[in-house]
């Protein structure tokens, strides 16, 4: 039965057969992902329309409940991180933000009108979303032997995917079943049955390994950067760091796509829900790939997809299936391969704030790069902060490939 | 094993059951008001109004509870109308109504539908967004509307985004969204992504508008061209503009520290503001009742609001125009 092969130490091999990969603690963190997602997207969907239609909320106030919570979630991160490894806790850790999320969307309810109170219960929400993602990437790469690890993480993003995609489908069913657009703490309880459903599979059926903490060590203090002062684990760092800097946001993106076609703004939201598409379906195939031509060389497809779509973006060239298809491609043959390069190059025992370190530097440097994008495109214009763009992708592309060798 | 896969079906039995179970019945506790959920110039329903009675009067959403709710009504000199209508913000000018609402046939999408005196629809087409302000220019050619829309961003740094559309019901020219209109900001062209307008008010040419546009966290008041597609700022903190009906002035909210609103006209010869004796929050894009009054909806809760009017030179007091009602429409 599946339970005991997640108890099985890793044992690094050439290959094994799939079947293995995919009904261990992979599928179970999996399942845990896809409710998890398919929760915290019903409630994206709605909110707008809940503070706006429902509490007459200014879109000022909407800006302040939204904007604060990027470094906080950054500090959370890293100190879950810390924690789950520190006293061998990945499994409560993750436990833990998965229901801070969930108990989240009652907060929503029960916070009323008030707007201090949705803040808190939109900031709780992003607090469990950074404790709960280093232990859950830590535990998927506990759970295969390091050259499954690739497509672990590919089957991993597509169950997630297929959450997020399956979100908002679940919303909008909620609103015809109570037959209005008003319903929302209908909406607000089944996205709470969700992710009561995401916590109880986890505490069913993903496995950690407690392996018991030598008393020598209890006593040091090792905070997560420090990891960064190996070789091997600074290369991966820094080649998110890299992605981070090269993405320059979705909202970019499809903002670009939608002014130059002059797309009728009812088909905006499609073009998210396109490359979604597209992530899904690549992520499993690009994980394949990783583990068998290099998981260096997938993520230089990736930039190679990325610098595609800026110089498309650029040129006024292609079509938006084929841009979107590209931008799809680009998060499928980085995202979960990233993980998958940062597993191997962190010891076991410190692997949760490994994950924590690479995933908060990423987004960190992810805002940097957005940011700098919307100041060149105001200075320069669009098509001058677009070539920006391709010029970092096509330097990442090699320093990339060398860094995930 | 089997006994935690027994757990986990029965546990997602339950909690599908909780889910579906509280959305079907927050549905059966509705008012059984629904029907007014019918599309304009469906068969008149009964005891409410079939078609906009003249004026003078006031236009305007009701928020009493009950078969009214939600639903626009008509008050005047004699007494309360309840049309057949549902909108979630509404206005008409010069036989021209804009009624921005859920679809019928799919809550939590949303539509903007024009529609003539007699409630029928004669134009309609959905957006992507929450409704938030609506507008007809005088002579009833020139219909706009603004909508909220999810942060541009994916991962969810870009918090709310508006858009605003413009149709031409002469000639049926559409504008999606006023984004992609020519900007020139302090008499420089200008471009950035993070461009939003928002409140449109449209002259008595129905060519020359005023609107709100935003960059770079300011709002700034904009004077724009349709037919040559260009704006250009004028002045900054302006936020939803209302034309006087002689044209010679803009009632608007002027933004607070802390994120509220105050009242105020600005006269377009002079360029010089006067605040309005309302003091109150006013989160709202003003119409004027006559040359003299402004008028404006203030929320009592989350539900309900009332429709205020005050002297539109900066004296005397606010008086309640319309109890349990808001985005309010003149009818001459």
């Amino acid at each position: 039965m599946y339970l005991s092969t997640a108890r099985v130490a890793p044992v690094p091999r050439a290959d094994g057969p799939i079947r293995r990969l995919l009904s261990g603690n992979v599928l179970a963190l999996g399942m845990v992902s896809l409710v998890t997602d398919v929760s915290a997207e019903m409630v994206t969907a709605v909110l707008p329309a809940y503070l706006v239609l429902g509490l007459h909320f200014s879109m000022v106030q909407y800006g302040m409940v939204d904007g604060l919570y990027a470094g906080m979630t950054a500090l959370f991160r890293l100190g879950g991180g810390y924690a789950a490894d520190r006293w061998r806790l990945r499994k409560a850790v993750a436990g833990f933000g998965y229901g801070l999320s969930a108990l989240a969307r009652l907060g929503l309810l029960a916070a009323g009108p008030s707007a201090a109170g949705i803040g808190g219960a939109l900031a709780a929400d992003r607090i469990g979303k950074g404790l709960r993602t280093p232990p859950r990437d830590a535990l998927i790469t506990l759970s295969v032997p390091a050259p499954l690890l690739g497509r672990a993480f590919g089957v991993h993003r597509t169950m997630d995917g297929v959450g997020a995609f399956l979100g908002p489908l679940a919303a909008l069913g909620v609103l015809a079943l109570a037959g209005s657009g008003q319903a929302f703490s209908a909406v607000f309880v089944a996205s709470f049955c969700a992710a009561a459903l995401g916590v109880l599979l986890l505490v069913l059926f993903v496995r950690d390994r407690r392996e018991p903490v030598p008393r020598a060590e209890r006593r040091t203090w090792s905070p997560p950067w420090r990891l960064l002062g190996a070789a091997g684990f600074r290369r991966v760092w820094l080649a998110a760091v890299l992605l981070g800097l090269v993405t320059v946001g979705d909202g970019f993106v499809y903002l670009l796509l939608q002014r130059r076609e002059d797309l009728p703004i009812m088909w905006f939201p499609l073009l998210a829900v396109g490359t979604n598409l597209a992530y899904l379906l690549l992520a499993t195939p690009m994980g394949w790939l990783a583990d068998r031509v290099g998981r260096g060389t997938t993520v230089m497809v990736g930039c190679a997809a990325l610098l595609s779509v800026y110089a498309l973006l650029a040129t006024g060239g292609g079509t938006i299936p084929l841009i979107l298809l590209l931008y799809g491609t680009f998060y499928a043959a980085t995202d979960g391969v990233l993980m998958a390069c940062a597993g191997p190059v962190v010891p076991e025992r410190w692997r949760t704030s490994g994950m924590a370190v690479v995933q908060t530097g990423q987004a960190l440097a992810y805002l940097v790069s957005s940011t700098a994008f919307g100041t060149v495109w105001q200075v320069w214009g669009a098509s001058a902060a677009c070539w920006a763009a391709a010029c970092g992708a096509a330097l990442a592309l090699p320093l990339c490939g060398r860094w995930l060798r | 094993m089997r006994a935690r896969i027994a757990v986990a079906v029965v546990a997602t039995v339950v909690l599908v059951g909780v889910a579906v179970g509280f959305a079907w019945l927050s549905g059966g506790a509705r008012p059984a008001a629904a029907p007014s959920a019918a599309p304009p110039g469906a068969a008149s329903m009964g005891a409410s109004a079939a078609r906009v009675p003249a004026g003078p009067g006031v236009l305007a959403r009701g928020t009493a509870d009950g078969p009214e709710y939600g639903r626009l009504v008509v008050a005047g000199p004699g007494g309360r109308d309840v049309l057949d209508l549902s909108c979630v913000r509404a206005y008409a000018a010069g036989g021209t109504g804009v009624c921005l609402r859920e679809e019928v046939d799919a809550p939590g999408s949303y539509e903007t539908v024009v529609f003539d005196a007699d409630l029928r629809q004669t134009w309609s087409s959905p957006f992507a967004g929450v409704p938030s302000r609506a507008r007809v220019s005088a002579s009833g050619r020139m219909v706009s509307w603004t909508v909220f829309v999810q942060g541009d961003s994916y991962a969810g740094t870009g918090g709310f985004s508006t858009r605003s559309g413009v149709l031409d019901t002469r000639t049926g020219t559409v504008v999606g969204t006023l984004e992609s209109f020519a900007v020139t900001l302090d008499g420089r062209p200008y471009e950035a992504a993070d461009v939003n307008f928002w409140g449109i008010t449209f002259a008595a040419d129905d060519n020359r508008f005023y609107a709100t546009m935003s960059t770079g966290g300011r709002p700034y008041l904009v004077e724009g061209d349709f037919a040559a597609r260009r704006v250009r700022t004028l002045r900054e903190n302006v936020e939803c503009p209302s034309l006087s009906p002689d044209g010679t002035r803009l009632a608007f909210k002027k933004p607070r520290p802390g994120g509220t609103w105050r009242l105020a006209v600005l006269d377009l010869a002079t360029m010089s503001e006067t605040p309005l004796a309302e003091t109150r929050d006013v989160d709202d894009q003003p119409a004027w009742l006559d040359d003299r009054t402004v008028m404006y909806g203030v929320a009592r809760d989350a539900r309900h609001a009332d429709v205020w009017a005050v002297p539109a030179d900066g004296g005397g007091r606010p008086r309640l125009l319309v109890p349990d009602a808001e985005s309010p429409a003149p009818l001459r």
